[in-house]
């Protein structure tokens, strides 16, 4: 019904694009969401050097000066080695748990309101955002992981286990990118989000074994770090860069996995009401 | 005619305030209809109505015959959308910024180049195209979005205030692309706007809200022709109808908004 009325010839191209359904749409929109991120990335690269400064700092002062107190079993490696997975964690959970930051300065813009009022499933708005966080944190932790190759923490090479924690990372930064997108659409304004974002970012990361093992802690936090994804990114990437032994993955990998789909799925829900 | 927009007591409150108390509009096929009226009037609340960015409280509101609650979905397959503030990317160039769109809306292959590549020339921003739209000034920022708007050639263009903060030069040069697009395309255009001059050359007919109300509609001649003084101006029809001119409220959020854009814009 669209268009015939209209060939003529000068408008005989004027046809409206009438986009179809479907999952592969579905993933080609994702992809495509991603691309984007992935383009403004590329043209401001610094970034993503200045993101890996302060998680260097952890590891080099922070973590040789506590390598020289044994407090608790890390299973025989130092404790700069044995907090690597965990600061490598962190620093995936704070630049993903500011993200949703871009939605409320895209909504201020109106680059938000174009794309709701665009043929795109919101899930794919959502998800495509969130894995491009994911590829942001994945090469925010490669610079990290090659410099503290590079100061002597010894770290786990194995290929498989590498592709594996980069994995996990992606997981994980989908998480909290997801997490702060709803933060956002909640609070709908810098101020709110700026303050809970820092509110959440502090007690996530000490509720975790990012920094010490969950046995050491009082109960009441144990509850609170084993709810807590981060531990169990924390715990899959100690498992394959340091110990070697994945011996609770399925654990680790079935928990971020459901966190990740219920954080997109009331993402998904949320995201609309940004602009409202 | 055919009509392509249809407005029925369309209704919406936020909290106690009601932005919008009923208003009822058509747009034929291929027509430029202006909504005018100060700031806060309804305005841009009526078009994120329309572009399924807000649910209407109550009322109905087609769009290419398509329920703007219930059919969300094909309504945002026909329809162009250019909101008030200059909203791309300026990180990315012109290019990419036609690029994502231009995959989002579903174009493939040789036909995605070609339409990207005549509507970047048709804007005149094939010289600038590689480069980053943080660079371009006010009106070629206008001219990139009216391009990703029409893309997919909907049938309906929403252009919320398309000329606010842009000097007198840029703005001419968006209402002739307007003029030309619409007879190539033959699009439906719905624009808001507080230009009365403006809407008097390029609209077909214009609304005139005020206070959340249709005041009046009707062809530029038609509302002339009721304030009984045949040679009045567009200012002149404003301030009959509504009374007074300079009763324009704005919530903090719109005031701030077109702050922001005269200070992106020097």
């Amino acid at each position: 019904m669209e268009s015939d009325r209209f060939a003529t010839s000068a408008v005989a191209l004027v046809k409206p694009a009438i986009k179809t359904a479907g999952i592969k749409i579905l993933i080609i929109d994702i992809l495509t969401i991603v691309e984007m991120e992935l383009r403004k990335l590329r043209h401001e690269p610094t970034v993503l050097f200045t993101r890996a400064v302060q998680p260097v700092l952890w590891l080099l002062i922070f973590g040789q000066a506590f390598s020289r107190v044994r407090a608790f079993d890390t299973g025989g490696v130092t404790y700069q080695t044995y907090m690597t997975p965990g600061i490598l964690s962190q620093s995936v959970m704070f630049t993903a748990i500011f993200f949703g930051l871009s939605t409320i300065w895209e909504r201020d813009m109106g680059i938000l309101q174009k794309f709701l009022a665009m043929p795109i499933p919101r899930v794919a708005l959502v998800l495509g955002k969130a894995l491009a966080a994911g590829v942001r944190a994945l090469c925010q932790v490669t610079i990290i992981f090659l410099l503290a190759a590079i100061t002597g923490i010894p770290l786990h090479w194995h290929p498989a286990l590498l592709l594996a924690a980069a994995g996990v990372v992606i997981l994980g930064a989908v998480f909290f990118a997801t997490l702060s997108m709803i933060i956002a659409a909640i609070v709908k304004t810098r101020e709110r989000f700026m303050g809970i974002g820092q509110l959440i970012t502090m007690p996530l990361f000490f509720a975790s074994n990012a920094l010490y093992p969950i046995s050491i802690m009082p109960d009441w936090l144990r509850v609170v770090a084993s709810v807590n994804p981060l531990s169990y990114m924390v715990d899959f990437l100690r498992g394959a860069l340091v110990s070697g032994q994945l011996t609770s993955w399925q654990a680790d990998v079935g928990i971020l996995l459901v966190a990740c789909i219920l954080a997109t799925a009331v993402g998904t829900y949320l995201y609309p009401r940004v602009v409202t | 005619m055919e009509v392509i927009v249809e407005v029925e007591q369309l209704k919406k409150s936020f909290g106690k305030h009601t932005a919008v108390k009923g208003v009822s509009f058509n747009i034929a096929a291929g027509e430029v209809f202006g909504l005018l009226g100060p700031n806060g009037a309804g305005k841009t609340t009526i078009v994120r109505m329309l572009t399924t960015l807000l649910p209407p409280d109550s009322g109905r509101a087609t769009v290419c015959g398509y329920d703007v609650r219930r059919q969300a979905a094909r309504v945002r397959q026909c329809i162009g959308y250019v909101p008030q503030a200059l909203s791309v990317d300026g990180a990315l160039t012109g290019y990419e910024n036609m690029m994502i769109f231009a995959k989002l809306l579903g174009l493939k292959g040789k036909e995605r180049n070609k339409r990207i590549n005549d509507l970047l020339q048709f804007m005149q921003l094939e010289d600038a195209a590689s480069r980053q739209v943080c660079t371009y000034s006010g009106g070629m920022v206008r001219r990139l979005e009216i391009a990703q708007a029409v893309l997919h050639y909907p049938r309906v263009l929403f252009l919320d205030e398309p000329t606010v903060g842009l000097d007198p030069v840029a703005r001419k040069g968006v209402w002739e692309i307007l003029a030309e697009l619409r007879q190539i395309y033959r699009m439906a255009i719905l624009l808001t706007t507080h230009y009365m001059e403006e809407a008097d050359t390029v609209c077909n007919r214009i609304g005139i809200l005020n206070h959340g109300e249709m005041v009046v509609k009707g062809t530029p001649a038609e509302l002339k022709a009721m304030t009984g003084n045949p040679g009045a101006s567009m200012d002149d029809v404003f301030t009959y109808f509504t009374g007074n001119y300079l009763d324009a409220g704005g919530d903090f959020r719109g005031i701030r908004q077109v702050r922001h854009i005269s200070r992106r814009l020097g």
